[in-house]
């Protein structure tokens, strides 16, 4: 806080930023400053739009909260909720690092699910234990998603097609392809038969993950293979060669190149892990739920694109996927309730999602409303090399 | 010699030939594997003995592989190896779809007889014209085969190269059609002009949205927030004409019309102030418009429209051009449609008449090929951006219309379906220019109705019913392919991307 910034808002202003000082300076809050309170201003936007329709937002947000921690059951909800999203967004997150922006996550998902759950009824996989038939399941899922992922990544390095494109076409091939798979009855390919929704069949009962807490959706064991995984790009972002190069050739690939790196070799590389991360998340689901739910298309319908809100709230940084995820979660857990108690659309969330992205991207209107001064430039980064 | 002849010469090509071959090998592999797979199918499906038309299903293209590929090897100049030009793998791409057809497609095709129909002539009577598939096919090929080689002439006779290959595409659709038709299950004609009529219309909000994507690219301004500000045309134009028309209303629905082109603007601004006043990464802001609008329309949706209990209503008329209209044939297909699908050809027709040939139009193509230049010549930058952004808003908010007050008359969620996407793709594949992205919209517009027209032929290989799923898929396969460079590398507006600041 400058002398003059102090000085605008009187004995109270003085008292709040103290107070904000202190609280910054206690908590080491000052590097997820903009994201907290780009997600105060979407919840300010959002009850405006929710006292224009006529609904009163302190009631609307009483419920969304209750929703979402209102009790163990809620809690373990909204934990269970954002696990997916973990995986979509460090998917977007880990290409973001390398220059590219990797829309394709939903398509990702959608075949590492299907691969995943294939792989799960594989006749041999009834007669393994689980500490087999469960890698081999979230292997298969982020083989699947690592596939997808890899498409957009060649076509990028050797044609020049840009992933944004490439990935939104492989969305809608990958969905139509899923479709096809599970709703395919002449001939049967992956549809459950006996079932009267399209659906696969069930997986084996050794590849379900274990369960964590009985709610709904089912907390398993998937939270800590996504957590696991998290850490480890962390690590290898930070700590190892390739992540090096990988974050060289998406601050300046010129410069990586004349460095001596292969920018090819990084941006199919780069892409084919975001994919395996998305379909991890992916078989993840399949396996965890197994036991409930076996894979429908529909699961994973918009969770591509959340993930981006979500990379970009965590500013690219695999550890802060972490707690955005959980806030994605929670808001999705919570906002039935909040229709069924205050009468507001679920959609607010989806508005208040769009508004978390736009303040967070353009950070400069949140340092100006809320007078933050600029840190580093943010870990989320992009070349400006980009074109269409 | 010989190879002198066949291949161009062009020492000023960087000899990058080692690993795109590698590609082309494998795509040929790739290919040859394919042909003599279905090749074998089908003639089991037909009961003739499968060994002789596997093993032709291979030779013949392996043989004819192997002559052309070698050529260029034996054409060692100055320690190099040539490259195979653009234009001759065109070439080889018709000549290799050319032995398909001739060797593997036609021999197995029905002969008997199928139509293309069209409009009526006079009342109650439809004009047809019958084809025996395998001469089609055959005929075709055959073609293809000339065109393969006329791609093959010296650098100075390109023109006639492209004509020859420009020719073959259009083939492209009869062919496509006939074999259609010839492995449909239930119909034995079908209406060629309906299918011009469906693919013209669904190419609307196409060629809008490519003009939208032209409008801002070529200021330099990236935009992928073409869909958003389409689906919030379509949104808030369609909960105004609930609201205030019952969804009934002309009058209320030209003005909901209106409000659709203002939201697509009020987005595009949106847009252009994060990316120009805030530097903002041009493709985060895209998508933060594409998710903006996706909630927003939602909550409209759900909070308004149906509230209001007119969530479907009336959409605009159809009109017919006095005159035109009448035209035998070509009359109905043509002249007659919906006012936003007419809107469409002139907003296509300004663009171009715009952008190229007005002193504003130069200063907007200079602003986004070389910003700073553009301001030395005392050009405010800035302000042309923000014009122009605004301009393309506008059409993707009349393409927003479109969708929910033309082609029908409701609002659903994300109902604009990756058109803004396919949009782009229609504008790369255009190259940036106005009637090449508009072609690129009717090829688009072509592949879906022809993907709904062969599902509602029931197509069927071998007794093996293609699934609906794959046609849905066309289009966006098309895509694809058209941006993964089958049409040669397009070059973006140099300054696309990248923020500007003045110099001051």
């Amino acid at each position: 806080m400058t002398e003059r910034e102090r000085g605008t808002g009187g004995r109270l202003g003085r008292a709040l930023g103290g107070l904000r000082r202190s609280l910054v300076e206690g908590f080491k809050l000052q590097p997820v400053l903009v994201p907290l309170y780009a997600i105060l201003l979407s919840f300010v936007v959002g009850g405006i739009l929710i006292a224009i329709v006529g609904a009163n937002p302190f009631k609307a947000y009483y419920w969304l909260v209750q929703g979402m921690l209102g009790g163990w059951e809620r809690v373990a909800s909204s934990i269970a909720r954002s696990v997916p999203y973990i995986g979509s967004a460090l998917a977007l997150a880990f290409a973001f690092r390398a220059g590219l922006f990797n829309i394709g996550a939903e398509g990702q998902l959608l075949v590492g699910g299907i691969v995943a759950a294939w792989a799960g009824t594989w006749s041999w996989m009834l007669e393994v234990p689980g500490v087999v038939a469960i890698p081999v399941i979230l292997i298969a899922g982020a083989a699947g998603g690592a596939l997808w992922g890899f498409i957009p990544g060649l076509l990028r390095a050797t044609t020049g097609a840009h992933e944004v494109i490439s990935t939104i076409m492989l969305n809608w091939i990958g969905l139509f392809m899923v479709r096809w798979l599970v709703n395919s009855r002449d001939p049967i390919i992956l549809r459950d038969a006996a079932a009267s929704v399209p659906r696969t069949r069930p997986i084996t009962p050794t590849g379900i993950l274990p369960e964590i807490y009985d709610s709904q959706p089912t907390l398993h064991w998937g939270l800590f293979v996504m957590l696991a995984v998290c850490v480890l790009v962390a690590y290898v972002l930070k700590r190892t060669n390739f992540g090096f190069e990988t974050i060289t050739v998406g601050l300046n690939p010129h410069a990586a190149h004349y460095a001596g790196m292969s920018v090819n070799k990084i941006i199919i590389l780069s892409m084919t892990l975001s994919g395996a991360f998305a379909g991890l998340a992916a078989a993840g689901e399949v396996s965890g739920m197994g036991a409930t739910q076996p894979y429908q298309p529909g699961h994973f319908i918009t969770m591509g694109f959340d993930g981006i809100a979500i990379a970009l709230l965590a500013r690219g940084n695999p550890i802060g996927i972490i707690p955005a995820s959980l806030l994605w979660g929670a808001l999705l857990v919570g906002a039935p309730l909040m229709q069924q108690q205050a009468g507001v659309s679920i959609d607010i969330v989806r508005i208040i999602q769009s508004m978390v992205l736009l303040f967070v991207a353009a950070d400069a209107i949140v340092r100006f409303i809320f007078r933050v001064r600029s840190d580093e430039g943010g870990a989320f980064q992009m070349s400006e090399e980009v074109t269409l | 010699m010989i190879a002198r002849l066949w291949f161009q010469t062009d020492p000023a090509v960087e000899v990058a030939g080692a690993d795109q071959n590698f590609y082309l090998y494998l795509l040929v592999a790739a290919v040859v594997v394919g042909v003599a797979v279905i090749n074998r199918r089908i003639a089991a499906a037909r009961h003739r003995d499968p060994a002789t038309w596997y093993w032709l299903g291979v030779i013949f293209p392996v043989v004819s592989l192997i002559l052309l590929l070698a050529l260029p090897a034996l054409a060692v100049d100055e320690g190099h190896l040539r490259r195979i030009s653009r234009r001759q793998m065109v070439g080889i791409a018709f000549g290799l779809i050319g032995i398909v057809l001739v060797f593997v497609l036609a021999p197995n095709l029905i002969t008997e007889t199928r139509s293309f129909a069209f409009e009526k002539p006079v009342a109650g009577a439809q004009l047809q014209v019958g084809f025996n598939p395998s001469v089609l096919v055959l005929v075709i090929g055959i073609v293809y085969w000339i065109v393969a080689g006329l791609s093959f002439l010296p650098d100075r006779h390109d023109r006639v190269s492209m004509v020859a290959q420009i020719i073959a595409a259009m083939l492209a659709v009869p062919l496509i059609v006939g074999i259609g038709l010839a492995l449909s299950a239930n119909s034995v004609n079908t209406n060629v002009m309906n299918l011009f009529d469906e693919s013209l219309v669904l190419a609307t909000p196409i060629a809008l949205g490519a003009m939208t994507g032209l409008w801002s690219e070529r200021v330099g301004i990236i935009n992928i927030g073409i869909e958003g500000m389409m689906l919030a045309g379509a949104g808030v134009g369609f909960t105004t004409y609930a609201v205030l028309g019952q969804s009934r209303s002309v009058g209320w629905l030209w003005f909901s019309i209106l409000i659709a082109v203002l939201s697509g603007a009020a987005l595009a601004m949106l847009l252009a102030f994060i990316s120009i006043r805030y530097n903002v990464n041009q493709i985060v802001g895209g998508v933060v418009i594409n998710i903006l609008a996706i909630g927003l329309t939602g909550f409209l949706r759900s909070q308004v429209i149906v509230t209001s209990g007119y969530s479907k209503g009336v959409a605009t008329a159809e009109i017919a051009i006095p005159g035109l209209s009448k035209i035998p044939i070509v009359g109905e297909t043509f002249f007659t449609g919906r006012p936003i699908h007419f809107l469409m050809y002139v907003v296509v027709f300004l663009t171009w008449l715009v952008m190229f040939r007005t002193a504003w139009g130069l200063r907007v193509r200079s602003a986004g090929e070389n910003p700073h230049a553009a301001e030395t010549l005392g050009i405010d930058v800035v302000k042309l951006r923000y014009q122009s952004v605004l301009v393309g808003g506008l059409i993707a908010g009349l393409a927003g219309a479109w969708f929910s007050m033309e082609s029908q008359s409701g609002f659903e969620d994300n109902m604009t379906n990756a058109a803004g996407f396919i949009a782009l793709a229609a504008m790369i594949f255009g190259k940036w220019t106005p009637w090449g992205a508009f072609g690129g919209a009717m090829l688009f517009g072509f592949a879906r109705a022809l993907g709904t027209r062969l599902q509602f032929l029931d197509v069927e290989i071998g007794g093996f019913g293609i699934p609906s799923e794959f046609f849905q898929a066309v289009p966006f396969i098309v895509t694809l392919v058209v941006v993964a460079g089958a049409l040669g590398r397009a070059i973006p507006p140099a300054a696309e991307g990248q923020p500007y600041t003045p110099a001051k």
